[in-house]
């Protein structure tokens, strides 16, 4: 008998298995190894058939995946960033700004489209991750407070993707605005009773937790993603020691009374077109 | 008395004004020339220091031990009329949140805020100032009981920022702030926010949409506290310094960038030299902003609210 036992799995791993697979043709699942036609994977949604991990996906995904046909109006393309505190760190924040739109093509963190979901006209505004973490500075607020001035205008649903690891630092206390920028343009859409709905992807954390993330009038994740206010170091360094298994899950938070419901990428499109018409059906 | 470390040439000619009085004490001697001269030094050594304070120095300022907290100015704002009320009506009192009824020069007013122990025991009871999601539930449920008899509300803020514990996630810290930042902006009574000490990121903003938002002259406000945006950033904490700088988090800064409506004045040396006097030039400038505010109407309160952060924000179209 061995001395130490294996609790966890994931960790049996032969080196020989660890080898990396090359990009293009094959996707291997970061969860489970199981490697499947990396177009096969795109059209199960970037969701591992085997285990069900969905992986990280951009707004160009998500749109795709809600809007009917793949035809969308992207709103306010070219805000950029400005750098209001003339910011620098190991490197200036305008060059770091100016090379993630090279790297990416993406010009800040979120993306605002305006498209039917079966047939229902919407204003969706979805975040990047590949964009300095997803964070939430000016840009973001000002891309979110314009999708809820055009869905006012238009009367349309609400829809916000999110994906963050919070506000943005170097914006400093025009980032922390920004959470009560967005907030207080979410109450123009509650008063006009306009439906908006929360989807939380892995991961939201910090200041978007804090602000328009949790503000749905349903709010909805998919499925193991990282959800929480403090990040889990943060959580683990104030506490000194070691967090509970699946702490800050969607499934975590769904138990903790604070999410309507988890729903797996595949059925995300049917389940809000079911809510928007049902939050719709007696208010116009 | 505590002293931070560039108060240090504070500290030495307090001692020996505290000799000086001693040996005059002692001996009988007339030592009024002597003592009035090194007091007269130490109020221009205050002044020389407190005029060149870098970013980080009023940090620590806004964080000095013995800096008064926010029952310290309900009391004085109340005139002793501050009368604490308790709990969120569903899990628990947060020690770290207050708040409560009390008159402003005979007026009602809600007042809430964070609170600061101001010894180790205190500290502890009042988990140095970060709320749980009850406390900011706390502090909602007491705006809603003020605008309920309209009431105006004054919020004090001071803290390092919402607590991240393994229950305040459960309890839902994020919704919790979400919830407060979001109907703050529906309240329709007047609303007073100041930063009276520290202003960490959301556990600052969980009480801080107001119609007017100020700050006191060495107090901070941003979105991360300096060692946390060095050891995030720099991946180390000795850049603190450089992180105050960068951060632009004092009180001038926050008004040069319009992100704050305006400085209340400290007493010279800080709000801790002069406690009283502090609470004094906090309580006029509540009343005078709270005269102003109360002749708007509710509905005009609230759109201007909203335009105000709405118009925050720095970007190219």
């Amino acid at each position: 008998m061995s001395w130490f036992k294996r609790i966890r799995s994931g960790i049996l791993t032969s080196t020989e298995e660890k080898k990396e697979t090359p990009e293009g043709l094959w996707h291997k699942c970061s969860a489970c190894k199981f490697i499947s036609r990396t177009e096969e994977h795109a059209e199960h949604l970037f969701v591992c058939q085997n285990c069900g991990f969905h992986d990280r996906i951009g707004s160009e995904e998500y749109f795709s995946i809600f809007f009917d046909n793949n035809k969308y109006k992207l709103l306010n393309p070219n805000i950029i960033s400005g750098d209001p505190l003339q910011f620098t760190d190991s490197k200036k924040y305008t060059d770091r700004v100016k090379q993630v739109i090279a790297n990416t093509g993406l010009k800040d963190a979120i993306e605002t489209a305006v498209g039917k979901i079966n047939g229902k006209e919407t204003v969706i505004a979805c975040m990047d991750f590949d964009f300095i973490g997803g964070s939430m500075g000016s840009v973001v607020g000002e891309k979110i407070a314009r999708g809820i001035d055009y869905a006012l205008k238009k009367k349309t649903p609400f829809i916000i993707i999110s994906k963050s690891g919070g506000a943005r630092m170097m914006e400093g206390a025009f980032s922390l605005m920004q959470m009560a920028k967005t907030s207080a343009k979410l109450t123009q859409l509650s008063k006009a009773k306009l439906p908006y709905i929360s989807i939380l992807t892995n991961p939201t954390t910090g200041g978007v937790t804090a602000s328009y993330a949790m503000l749905g009038d349903l709010n909805i994740a998919e499925p193991n993603a990282l959800i929480g206010f403090a990040g889990p170091r943060v959580v683990k360094e104030t506490i000194k020691r070691d967090l509970p298994e699946g702490f800050q899950t969607s499934e975590f938070v769904l138990e903790s009374g604070f999410l309507d419901k988890i729903v797996e990428r595949k059925k995300l499109k049917e389940h809000v077109s079911f809510f928007l018409e049902v939050m719709t059906a007696n208010t116009r | 008395m505590n002293y931070l470390d560039f108060e240090e040439p504070i500290r030495l000619l307090e001692e020996e004004l505290e000799k000086a009085r001693q040996i005059a004490e002692n001996t009988g001697i007339d030592g009024s020339a002597t003592t009035s001269e090194l007091e007269q030094k130490i109020k221009n050594t205050r002044k020389e220091i407190y005029g060149n304070l870098t970013a980080w120095q009023k940090v620590q300022v806004s964080r000095h031990p013995d800096r008064p907290y926010a029952l310290h100015y309900f009391n004085i704002l109340s005139d002793n009329t501050f009368i604490e009320l308790h709990g969120d009506r569903t899990v628990k009192d947060d020690k770290a949140m207050v708040g409560g009824f009390g008159k402003l020069n005979g007026e009602p007013v809600m007042f809430i805020g964070q609170q600061k122990g101001i010894n180790a025991k205190m500290r502890m009871y009042r988990n140095f100032g970060m709320a749980n999601p009850e406390g900011y539930r706390k502090a909602l449920r007491l705006m809603k009981l003020a605008e309920k008899f309209n009431v105006p509300i004054v919020c004090l803020i001071d803290t390092p920022g919402a607590y991240p514990g393994i229950e305040a996630e459960e309890r839902g810290q994020g919704e919790a702030i979400a919830r407060n930042i979001y109907e703050m902006f529906n309240i329709t009574v007047p609303i007073i926010c100041v930063i009276i000490g520290e202003g960490a990121s959301g556990g600052a903003l969980g009480i801080g949409v107001g119609d007017k938002v100020l700050m006191m002259q060495y107090t901070w406000y941003s979105v991360i506290s300096p060692e946390s945006c060095s050891s995030i950033l720099w991946r180390s904490w000795d850049f603190k310094e450089k992180a105050a700088e960068a951060l632009k988090l004092t009180s001038e800064d926050m008004l040069a960038n319009k992100l704050i409506d305006g400085i209340i004045p400290e007493p010279e040396g800080g709000a801790h030299v002069n406690p009283e006097e502090a609470a004094q030039i906090l309580k006029q400038t509540v009343t005078e902003q709270l005269a102003k505010l109360k002749k708007i109407k509710p509905e005009k309160r609230i759109e201007q609210r909203i335009k105000k952060f709405e118009a925050m924000g720095v970007f190219e179209d």
